[in-house]
């Protein structure tokens, strides 16, 4: 049974793109961690736990938080939700940040709240707590982000009905440099009981090109 | 649906650089978790399983040039060409993907910027063996080896290949070490694991290496899950609900029914918490009396090699009609009863239960069975 | 004691992430842990971690650190007791 891309978001170069089309620019220059506050700041939300995030988890954490919205107005069930992410640098960003804690014998100083987010998979952990998600989730490394890769692997999970949605996608950030791809895959099945939903298939092709939008 | 085998296995770890050589340690209670003296590692003496380095490069030399090749290198493709020679499956193939589970790859050369990049880590291996399929990589904390045997087994079912070279390893390392301290959480002495004086876990480093393949053979890699506790970063879930859940979603798709499972190869890290949350997961479950033990008291908690290597020595105990005692267990310090074992224990069964949990609030189920 | 406050408020804000709160919101005596603050394990830790760095105390074992970590006050009072 064919599954289906039901929305789409894209992080980058100081802007957020939902579906192809632009939905928040941050102040020209801005560096990252003011851009990322001003995104936060203009959801209206109050999760105070996004200021303690390290850099990635605070891209990840936007991205889904504004493409899940927009999910959640169709409905999906969080139990029966994986999350499968991709980057290419994994933690690196924070291995750096955490090292300054104890790279100096002098000024010897590890920092907890700094080290559990030496792991790339934590930003998943953030996801799933701030919406109850607790199904199947992964995080791969991958040079560059692997449409081939991430359709044939959750399209088996699909198959094998472990999950029935799946948020998806490349969650990048090292040293200023930062872009993030998220997409929401529905269950072919699920996707004929609300057919009013617009939704495009999720195959390589499809991901290659919305990759790119 | 297609069923997927283990075609051979290597276990690299403190007490030996196979299962046969490990095994004679674990039977005999003996644990590799020493006290340490590195001051480059840690400003403080530290208790942990570390592989010696001559040892290492003694094993390696057979293949290649050490001084080439990082220690974490080193070990994963020994732990390969070890695992390669008990098999006839090709590590070249175009048939054959590589799955590479590490939580920091090699930390130890961060300062230095040197191989710092998973993926880059993963293909050195991969390019080693000749294998030219971009290889996978999954980091995703300390159920990184157990959710990469699932991830060989579901591409496999697939037939997007019929074989992977599925290995996985990580080092003692400061940055590791340091950020276990600042948790407080690494034990004082040997870690216990379950027991009513654990104080926190042991580090350990090792690699594995499990060749899955379509082609058949004596174990079957029956079913597996992953699931996330949606509770907390770092802390596991007081209520065990997210492990239960991974492994009775592991026992749906293996198909089998509980009573089927006669042995649990436990996370048991010895934290105070992981193992109080294992047990009400595993009470749960209905498997609280269902022989029980936690490798970690042995070769430590091998992070990205731990689901693999404590999968391994799953295999090699089920093949030899045995389980091994849970290494610093003495009186039960968890809320519910455990059968955890405290003397090998001797008689055949076919099929067992390996767990894991992870920072990010992640967990894993996996269960093996003999084939037939 | 005042000062001690008003200083201990400024770095635990800056040590925690507290972006969202300022000093004055902080009530000295309320508890930092369960309600007050709502502070959770790890930032128990980065307290830890705050206490040996700017005042050069450390805190072996949970159970201390659980009683100075009451509030902000029990924290002061506790700095002022052991300083060197």
């Amino acid at each position: 049974m064919d599954n289906f891309i039901s929305s789409f978001i894209r992080i980058s170069n100081n802007l957020v793109s939902l579906n192809g089309a632009p939905f928040f620019r941050g102040s020209a220059g801005e560096e990252f961690e003011g851009f990322i506050k001003q995104v936060y700041k203009s959801l209206g939300i109050t999760y105070s736990t996004f200021y303690k995030m390290d850099n990635l988890s605070k891209l990840g954490f936007i991205a889904a938080e504004i493409l899940l919205n927009t999910e959640k107005k169709i409905g999906f069930a969080p139990e029966k939700t994986g999350i499968f992410f991709q980057n290419s640098s994994s933690s690196l960003d924070t291995d750096f940040t955490y090292f300054n804690t104890i790279k100096d014998k002098e000024n010897y100083f590890p920092s907890p709240a700094v080290f559990v987010y030496t792991l790339p998979n934590i930003v998943i952990g953030e996801i799933c707590i701030r919406n109850k998600i607790k199904g199947e989730n992964s995080f791969f490394i991958a040079e560059t982000f692997d449409p081939e890769f991430m359709e044939a692997y959750v399209e088996e999970l699909f198959a094998h009905e472990l999950i029935e949605y799946a948020l998806c996608g490349w969650v990048e950030l090292f040293e200023g440099n930062y872009e993030a791809f998220l997409y929401f895959v529905r269950s072919g099945k699920k996707l004929s009981e609300n057919s009013s939903v617009k939704a495009k298939l999720h195959s390589t092709e499809t991901l290659k090109k919305i990759f790119t939008e | 649906m297609k069923k997927v085998f283990v075609s051979s296995v290597n276990a690299l770890s403190v007490l030996g650089f196979s299962p046969q050589e490990t095994d004679k340690s674990l039977v005999r209670n003996v644990s590799g978790i020493k006290l340490h003296e590195k001051p480059e590692i840690s400003p403080l003496p530290f208790y942990a399983a570390t592989i010696n380095a001559e040892k290492l490069q003694a094993a390696f030399k057979e293949y290649a040039n050490p001084g080439a090749y990082s220690k974490l290198e080193q070990m994963l493709i020994t732990s390969a060409k070890l695992a390669e020679k008990d098999t006839s499956i090709p590590f070249s193939s175009a048939d054959t993907i590589f799955i590479l589970s590490t939580t920091k790859g090699n930390i130890d050369q961060l300062a230095a910027r040197k191989g710092i990049k998973l993926a880059e880590l993963a293909s050195v291996v991969a390019q080693f063996f000749k294998n030219k399929n971009t290889p996978i990589v999954i980091s995703n904390a300390c159920i990184s080896g157990v959710a990469a045997l699932l991830v060989g087994k579901r591409l496999i079912v697939s037939g997007k290949y019929k074989n992977a070279v599925v290995l996985g390893g990580d080092i003692v390392s400061a940055f590791t070490l340091s950020g276990f301290q600042s948790f407080k959480a690494l034990s004082p002495g040997p870690c216990k694991p379950f027991d009513e004086k654990r104080e926190g876990l042991s580090l350990g480093e090792g690699a594995a290496t499990l060749v899955l393949s379509e082609k058949e053979s004596g174990v079957v890699v029956a079913g597996g899950g992953v699931s996330n506790d949606a509770n907390h970063i770092s802390g596991p879930s007081r209520t065990g609900d997210g492990l239960f859940k991974a492994v009775s979603v592991a026992i749906r798709d293996a198909k089998i029914n509980k009573e089927s499972i006669g042995y649990v190869s436990a996370h048991g890290t010895a934290t105070l918490y992981n193992d109080e949350m294992e047990c009400k997961a595993l009470n749960q479950a209905g498997l609280s009396n269902v022989p029980l033990n936690s490798l970690k008291g042995f070769v430590g908690h091998t992070l990205g090699a731990a689901g693999l290597m404590e999968s391994v020595m799953g295999i090699y105990a089920m093949e030899k009609s045995r389980i091994y005692p849970s290494c610093g267990y003495e009186k039960s310090g968890v809320s519910l009863p455990l059968n955890v074992i405290k003397e090998s224990l001797y008689g055949s069964f076919d099929c067992f239960l390996k767990t894991a949990s992870g920072f990010g609030g992640c967990n894993a189920a996996l269960i093996f069975q003999k084939n037939g | 004691m005042d000062e001690l406050i008003s200083k201990l408020k400024e770095q635990i804000i800056k040590a925690l992430k507290l972006e969202d709160v300022k000093p004055e919101d902080i009530d000295a005596d309320a508890p930092l842990f369960g309600e007050g603050l709502g502070l959770d394990s790890i930032d128990a830790l980065e307290l830890i971690v705050l206490m040996e760095k700017d005042y050069g105390l450390r805190l072996e074992n949970a159970s201390v650190a659980k009683t100075v970590f009451t509030s902000i006050r029990t924290m002061a009072e506790y700095i002022q007791q052991h300083k060197k």
